[in-house]
């Protein structure tokens, strides 16, 4: 047994070698039209070598660390405590909710611009993370184009207000129901394949409308995208210095304040966050009403849930076309914080943050979904050269997911269902 | 109310079901009984829309069903239990029976996110009629439950529960007793015994216990291989030559 | 005239890159034959193949040795262990140990495997792409000078005899070595097969390793070809790959070749007669239809669904 693992522990020790080594060890540089390798710095080399000893050790004393392991959760104090009662855990989580919702609605006239720039753009990522929550955690299909919707949202706007002059509040519901047919046309085809056939589909579905965004110059400008989106305006007011659009008042001026370009900024979050709570609080009770709940028996089990009368297709259509109804939302809102639009922003890895998010926080769970939203966008903020590394902290972290805790970290909580006896 | 005409089923060069014919009146209990791959799941998902038959006719109270998809079939009212329990397992027990009301309670998006009187009112009917079910199968006080945690006899009792609430004319139980002791094999023979006298729904039932099969079933269908063997009461089949022949042989 | 030689150079560069194709779809195949998971990190292994390759011609130039059969060598057999330890350990880490849960499980494991190693090489070798130098220059030409001239390059025929040999030599080891044959086994029926006594784990890393190791081979071999490489190249490859897998028939390995040629004939005859930008579009596009009306592909067995 012990040859066996020392055996074991070596061949796991000389692979990391060979997997690390070359790539962390050697950098390719041009020099001119040349390319010349460069030893990496010696930090690097130990690192790898440090690793390859950590990886020797750990497979080696393997059984013993498992079963160290395996009594640690008997040290964890919280592990034995009881869940809270339903109806009062319910009170205290909508009290909470509640006041955050009133914090997020008063914080932003203390705090800096940028922050307030980055914390609508954390309520645009929610909105897109509870939607594809909808599709992926609770339907059980796994969406990889989920950026395609969110791109015909905010082409929809951007498009819109270029040839049309439409202005934000008319686009906001097209741009969302166009999304939703989007998801309506596309799905209806494509949701009959098994899961992971939909994945590569739908993948090559946004590669497909990213393509064409990017190749039909003369509609949507190309690579060089759509700029001059027009901000959203309140009952007619602008926000602007001046006043673009005839008709309009402008802000400061009605209200006989001084022009601030704070104030725009701190309106487009507020309409962000009304819509993110709209969002929120929609998807919680569809998934309370029968149609969630059809979604949720089509992922546990597909034939069963057919034999009980459930049609696949539109059960699968209707998460799909709700999902990418409230990515047209975000999408909508995304054009017109950014101004400019180009098909840079609707990449795959788009889609794949947006998955690392309902992954980490929590497949089905909503709560989960929102702190996700919330650390990951901040968090590459906070730390910014840890920024670089982001993505392959999110790619290491969904592959860790996936093997100890797949439920996420705050998993969904089934409701309590109080029955009366039935004579 | 059931007519099954010359059913057969081919699966590439293998002709699983061969010219079997079935049919169930109402009120009534009848058997599918036959060796280990027989071909009487097959028949079953044939009767339920998961195969497309090869050939051959399905009549549900004078409907031709065959081909028809599995969702159709079971919302004219014949609903089947599986063979390996399919449950919802990461749903709560009552979930379960919620989710199979859905067509009851299928109405529009907008009903719902209002929360309109006639939609409360449908859901509260759908709760009830859990509620009752859960209590008739002696599962109300593990309602909240997720369904996957259950014990295996518990969760042979839900999947009946799960198609019950579904108010069907016919129900199709592939093997309902496999993996129960005899004392759940007992409440199980009442329980469908009950089903067909007290809410007046016929059963097809495949099984391999005898003496369930014999002590509840009206009729008796045998199919050995893929084709029809014998049909008749319980007592014709018991004395029928070419059964008995087919049951020593395979032992 | 004319016409006909710039269609015969179309097929000439479509069967070339179809030939890769071929060779990354084998991965994908073995793979999802075996345990019935799409293993999405493996246009990634691709890529780490062609960057492994070369750092060896960088490191070989540096130390003088300009012989060019001993450089492709060294660089291939570089690139094929690096691949296929990498292969291996993905699967131990990622894949072995989600196996058999919900179908989800081990697809997002496995999207998360792809952008870990996207951003492992990004962050080790930098986004920019690099040269790759042309070892094999110089080809044949077909006709008049002054006119449209058919060539075939010797890294083309570098590239289809290549292909040839890895597939004579992959079909040989799967019907005639050990291995080999409990891979057939295992994919026909894992269960039965761990019950008969063969160590279905062993097998299912050899199955990683050698589509690991036919990716390394196109990744040096497509590098050449391309004249340059950069991280996220393995991407988009891996989904031409895949679409080949799926277009042949998924599980498949004959398929896989001939889906692997047809697809990157389509391609070269988007670029030649419509526009290069619209090839992915044509491929994916052909990936979606052969779903929606095929999904078996072409050398595919059908799937009878189980109750």
């Amino acid at each position: 047994m012990a040859a066996h693992n020392l055996k074991h522990a070596l061949f796991c020790a000389i692979v990391t070698l060979i997997v690390a080594y070359p790539i962390l060890g050697f950098n390719l540089v041009s020099s001119g039209t040349d390319i010349i390798l460069e030893g990496a710095t010696t930090q690097t080399v130990i690192s790898v070598l440090l690793a390859a000893v950590v990886v020797f050790l750990f497979q080696l004393f393997r059984d013993n660390i498992m079963a160290l392991l395996g009594k640690a959760p008997a040290l964890n104090p919280l592990a034995n405590r009881q869940p809270m009662e339903q109806s009062k855990r319910l009170k205290l989580e909508s009290t909470i909710l509640t006041l955050i919702i009133i914090g997020a609605l008063f914080w932003p006239f203390f705090v800096s611009r940028g922050s307030v720039d980055l914390a609508t753009l954390v309520l645009i990522y929610i909105m897109l993370a509870l939607g594809l929550n909808v599709v992926v955690g609770l339907a059980g299909l796994l969406d990889l184009g989920y950026v395609a919707f969110y791109a015909v949202g905010a082409y929809t706007f951007a498009l819109l207000s270029q040839y049309y002059g439409v202005s934000f509040w008319f686009a906001l519901p097209i741009g969302a129901l166009l999304a939703a047919l989007f998801g309506l046309v596309l799905g209806f085809p494509v949701l009959r394949l098994r899961g992971d056939y939909l994945a590569i589909v739908t993948l090559g579905f946004g590669e497909i409308i990213r393509i064409l965004l990017n190749n039909m110059t003369s509609l949507t400008g190309g690579p060089n995208g759509i700029g001059g989106i027009p901000d959203p305006t309140l009952f007619g007011m602008e926000f602007g210095r001046r006043v673009k659009e005839e008709g309009n008042t402008s802000f400061h001026e009605t209200f006989g304040i001084a022009y601030s370009s704070e104030h725009k900024i701190i309106f487009l979050y507020l309409i962000a966050l009304v819509l993110a709570v709209f969002t929120a609080l929609v998807i919680r009770r569809l998934m309370r009403m029968p149609v969630g709940r059809a979604w949720e028996a089509l992922r546990e089990d597909e034939i069963a849930a057919r034999s009980l009368g459930l049609s696949r297709t539109s059960v699968k259509l209707s998460a799909f076309t709700i999902g990418a109804f409230f990515a047209g939302f975000a999408g909508t809102v995304f054009a017109s914080k950014q101004g400019f639009i180009s098909p840079e922003s609707f990449v795959f890895l788009e889609s794949a943050i947006v998955l690392a998010i309902v992954v980490l926080g929590g497949m089905g769970s909503q709560l989960g979904v929102i702190l996700a939203a919330i650390a990951v966008t901040i968090l590459p903020e906070l730390a910014r050269e840890f920024s670089e590394y982001r993505m392959l902290i999110f790619g290491a972290a969904m592959v860790l997911m996936m093997v100890w805790r797949p439920q996420g970290l705050m998993p969904m909580r089934r409701i309590h269902i109080e029955l009366e006896k039935q004579e | 109310m059931l007519e099954v005409q010359n059913l057969s089923m081919r699966f590439g060069g293998l002709l699983a079901v061969d010219q079997v014919s079935l049919d169930v009146q109402e009120h009534e209990i009848v058997s599918i009984i036959g060796p280990n791959g027989a071909g009487k799941t097959t028949v079953f998902n044939c009767m339920s829309g998961f195969y497309k038959p090869t050939s051959g006719k399905i009549l549900f109270e004078g409907h031709e069903v065959q081909g028809k998809p599995d969702f159709r079939i079971s919302r004219l009212g014949m609903v089947r239990t599986f063979q390996h329990v399919r449950l919802f397992n990461r749903m709560t027990v009552v979930e379960n029976l919620l989710v199979a009301q859905h067509r009851h309670l299928n109405t529009n998006l907008i009903s719902g996110l209002l929360k309109t009187p006639s939609y409360r009112e449908r859901e509260q009917k759908s709760l009830d009629r859990a509620s009752y079910w859960l209590d008739r199968v002696g599962l109300l006080d593990l309602a909240n439950r997720d369904a996957g945690n259950l014990a295996y006899g518990q969760q042979r009792r839900l999947e009946i529960a799960r198609c019950m609430v579904t108010e069907p004319k016919l129900l199709m139980l592939d093997e309902p007793a496999a993996g129960l002791n005899p004392a759940e094999t007992r409440d199980l023979n009442q329980l469908i015994v009950s089903l067909k006298e007290d809410y007046n729904v016929s059963v097809v039932l495949i099984e391999h216990d005898m003496s369930l099969v014999m002590d509840i079933s009206d009729r008796i269908n045998v199919i050995n291989q893929g084709r029809p063997l014998a049909s008749g009461t319980p007592d014709e089949i018991r004395n029928n030559d070419d059964v008995i022949k087919a049951y020593l042989g395979e032992a | 005239m004319q016409d006909l030689l710039y269609f015969l150079q179309q097929l000439i560069n479509g069967l070339t890159i179809g030939s890769t194709y071929a060779l990354i779809a084998i991965g994908y195949t073995m793979v999802y034959g075996i345990i019935g998971m799409i293993n999405f990190a493996h246009g990634e292994i691709y890529m780490i193949g062609a960057y492994t390759a070369l750092i060896a011609i960088t490191g070989l130039a540096a130390l003088g040795i300009a012989w060019l059969p001993l450089i492709l060598i060294v660089a291939l057999v570089c690139a094929m262990i690096v691949s296929s330890s990498m292969g291996w350990a993905v699967e131990r880490v990622a894949y072995r140990p989600v196996r058999g849960r919900h179908r989800l499980i081990p697809l997002i494991s496995a999207i998360g495997m792809s952008i870990f190693l996207q951003n492992y090489v990004h962050l080790a070798q930098g986004s920019r792409n690099i040269g790759f130098p042309a070892l094999i220059e110089g080809g044949f030409r077909f006709g008049s000078e002054d006119s449209f001239q058919t060539s075939i390059s010797y890294m083309q025929i570098t590239i289809f005899a290549t292909t040839l040999i890895c597939m004579s030599l992959l079909s040989l080891f799967i019907s005639r070595s050990r291995i080999g044959r409990a891979c057939r086994a295992v994919s026909q029926d894992l269960g039965m097969a761990s019950l008969l006594g063969i160590d279905t784990n062993r097998i299912i890393s050899a199955t990683f390793v050698i589509g690991a190791a036919l990716a390394a081979v196109a990744g040096l071999l497509l590098g050449m070809y391309y004249g340059s490489i950069d991280p996220l190249f393995g991407f988009i490859a891996g989904l031409k790959a895949f679409t080949a897998a799926v277009l042949g028939g998924i599980g498949s390995i004959p398929g896989a070749m001939l889906g692997g040629l047809i697809l990157g004939v389509a391609e070269s005859m988007t670029s030649g007669y419509l526009s290069g930008e619209y090839k992915d579009v044509v491929s994916f596009g052909l990936l979606i239809l052969i779903l929606l009306f095929k999904p078996t592909g072409l050398l595919g067995k059908p799937e009878v669904e189980k109750i």
